[in-house]
């Protein structure tokens, strides 16, 4: 241990001066020092440090790669840096907090988000159907579930033209002459704030429906078919054995497949930024695509930075409270 | 979890209780129904694909006037695909577009592989270390690690991205691929971890202990008994990284500028500008998917193996 110490603090020494061009000695630093550390581990704890070895690197990794970025994110979270402004940057101190308390387009982005992560639940009607669906007594499973999974292939970049940009384009886009056809005069997507929310939404939940899919058809395929059939013959329509078997017994895969949408969903933005830019005036907007756009036009890396650290915060506590409910229905449940 | 997907669901075959006539038409609507709503989704989930192959073999005014059937509708060409360079015709002539579109291409790849491959390797490690031995970090145990690792999935992209340029700039990765590699690590790492975990611990220990017995070192087991039986787990991890890191948009917007920059972003400066072609937007972004297309059809098996890792616990 000692000799690890040693050699991180002649690294530290040694790297310091020749890092005038770039930072990256700092880099090649921090490895030497990951690898002295493993080798360290081994020496000094034999058996129980090659046993660490195998966490080690990820750990490293993971703590290097988030844990300093965060913290050097707080840092510029409360300067007034804007790469535009040539006075370098300034600790500001709470200025960018109370600029975020006033400022109607965050609070707009994540009421949103609220609207957002409130459609999951629908999301996770339609993805159930579609497990039942494939999960009953049918042919060509295969092709319908290679055929159900590809939307979520496809890159939301991608998608954001194929369905934003061209299926919607209000003269020629097929979908907007189907809407014309189901009578709506100027099928205009993107204009009225509601309709637009919800477009985008749908063109996410296309991409996403087919993870839940697959996880609850999981679920679904895992069931125990006995108990089915006992509820066949006691005499319960499929309605109430639905209710009564099926659904009780898919809880703990409908959560996971529920907190892990939502947890996605938390951090949608290409297709915000590919078709709406959150227009108009805002109505699309999600905390990402808002913090992305904060930065784009106005080079604003402070307050955006702010932003987006108070997002994680709301975020972190959000998770924590919807994990902690839905831990505590599951107990009542069983 | 793992062993109910391959298997195909439970037919439920046994249960033909054909009688009465109105039993046999509620089970016959019944399935119609059931086929009719599976079809009617296979539309939705198609149709955009279908579309979007077609448009960029189409002239103007075939999009315009929405017309959809190749050689009833309108005759496909491959007008599209010379504007790429990429049409029969054009693929021999020198194209500057082409050239772009095969750097980004190229960059893509670069970027998806090694990053999927990183964090395989590290994510391997990491979940085998977890699933047999037993840690000891000052207060951390084993759960607190794992917890640890899985909670980066919360953090949303946005909260790094802005930190990660400065410290890029100052770290001279900005518009790199190692870069670009070393942040789609981090998204993946979680993934990777939570799929390898679960594969650990449906291997069993007696075969290592064996190993061990005969004079095998931790890490001689590791690498030659465990690692092959997990195969496919690393597969599905690899597989499913490969995806999430090919169609990344928001870093590699961010942290590329000219040399890094990957399909993505390529495809969305493209659709940014109004003015240009449709068919050329199409073939671009055909050109983007199809890889992706190739695999969810080709190794839906894995995809699905790696999302239902865990699952239920």
């Amino acid at each position: 241990m000692i000799a690890v110490a040693a050699l991180q603090i002649l690294d530290g020494l040694g790297l310091v001066p020749i890092a005038f061009v770039n930072w990256r000695p700092t880099l090649y630093a921090f490895l030497l020092w990951s690898v002295a550390l493993g080798v360290g581990q081994v020496l000094q704890y034999g058996e129980v440090g090659k046993q660490r070895l195998f966490v080690l690197p990820a750990l490293l990794f993971t703590a290097a790669m988030v844990i300093f970025p965060t913290l050097f994110g707080l840092n510029i979270a409360f300067t007034d840096w804007n790469l535009n402004a040539q006075s370098g940057h300034h600790f500001n101190g709470l200025d960018n907090l109370r600029t975020l308390w006033g400022d109607a387009y965050f609070w707009n982005a994540l009421g949103n988000m609220a609207f957002y992560v409130a459609t999951v639940l629908v999301q996770y009607a339609i993805a159930f159907g579609l497990a039942m669906l494939l999960n009953a007594d049918i042919r060509g499973r295969k092709f319908f579930r290679v055929a159900f999974l590809l939307p979520f292939m496809l890159s939301p970049v991608a998608v954001s033209w194929m369905i934003g940009k061209s299926l919607m384009e209000n003269r020629f886009g097929p979908l907007a002459n189907f809407a014309r056809w189901l009578g709506w005069e100027n099928p205009a997507f993107f204009t009225d704030p509601w309709i637009a929310r919800t477009t985008i939404i749908a063109m996410d939940a296309w991409v996403w429906i087919p993870f839940m899919v697959i996880l609850l058809l999981a679920g679904l395929q895992a069931l125990p078919t006995d108990i089915k059939e006992a509820a066949k013959v006691d005499g319960a329509s499929s309605w109430q054995a639905f209710w009564e078997i099926t659904f009780p017994l898919m809880l703990p895969v409908s959560l996971t497949a529920i907190v892990l949408r939502t947890i996605f969903e938390l951090k949608l933005a290409d297709i915000v930024i590919n078709v709406t830019a959150g227009g108009p005036g805002g109505a699309t907007d999600t905390v990402s695509s808002f913090v992305f756009r904060e930065y784009r036009d106005r080079s604003n890396v402070g307050y955006a930075t702010m932003v987006a650290e108070v997002y994680l915060i709301i975020i972190v506590v959000f998770i924590t409270l919807l994990l902690r409910a839905t831990s505590r229905y599951m107990q009542k449940m069983t | 979890m793992t062993t109910a997907i391959g298997s195909e669901a439970t037919a439920e075959e046994d249960e033909v209780e054909a009688g009465s006539l109105a039993a046999w038409i509620a089970r016959f609507g019944g399935k119609t129904l059931v086929y009719a709503l599976l079809i009617l989704w296979t539309v939705i989930a198609l149709f955009p694909i279908y579309w979007t192959l077609s448009t960029s073999m189409k002239l103007g005014r075939d999009v315009t006037q929405g017309h959809l059937i190749p050689w009833v509708d309108f005759s496909p060409a491959w007008k599209g695909w010379q504007s790429l360079g990429l049409s029969p015709d054009t693929i021999f002539a020198t194209s500057n577009v082409r050239e772009e579109f095969l750097k980004k291409f190229v960059n893509s790849v670069i970027c998806s592989f090694g990053a999927a491959a990183v964090a395989v390797v590290l994510g391997s490690l990491a979940a085998y270390g977890l699933s047999r031995f037993e840690y000891k970090f000052g207060p951390w145990r084993n759960r607190d690690i794992l917890f640890f690792f899985i909670s980066q999935l919360i953090l949303p992209p946005v909260v790094l991205a802005l930190p990660f340029l400065v410290l890029y700039k100052a770290l001279a990765l900005l518009d790199t691929r190692v870069g670009l590699i070393l942040v789609y690590t981090l998204m993946v790492l979680p993934i990777v971890i939570w799929v390898m975990r679960d594969q650990f611990d449906t291997i069993p220990q007696e075969m290592e202990q064996a190993a061990l017995v005969d004079g095998c070192s931790i890490w001689g087991a590791f690498v030659r008994i465990v690692l092959p039986m997990a195969a496919p787990g690393m597969v599905a991890a690899f597989i499913l990284s490969l995806v999430l890191c090919w169609n990344e948009y928001f870093f590699a917007s961010l942290l590329t500028g000219f040399d890094a920059q990957t399909l993505p972003v390529m495809v969305a400066s493209q659709t940014g500008s109004q003015g240009i072609n449709w068919w050329t937007i199409a073939a671009l972004a055909t050109a983007a998917i199809t890889p992706l297309l190739l695999i969810g059809i080709f190794l839906e098996r894995y995809i699905v193996m790696g999302l239902t890792a865990g699952a239920g616990k």
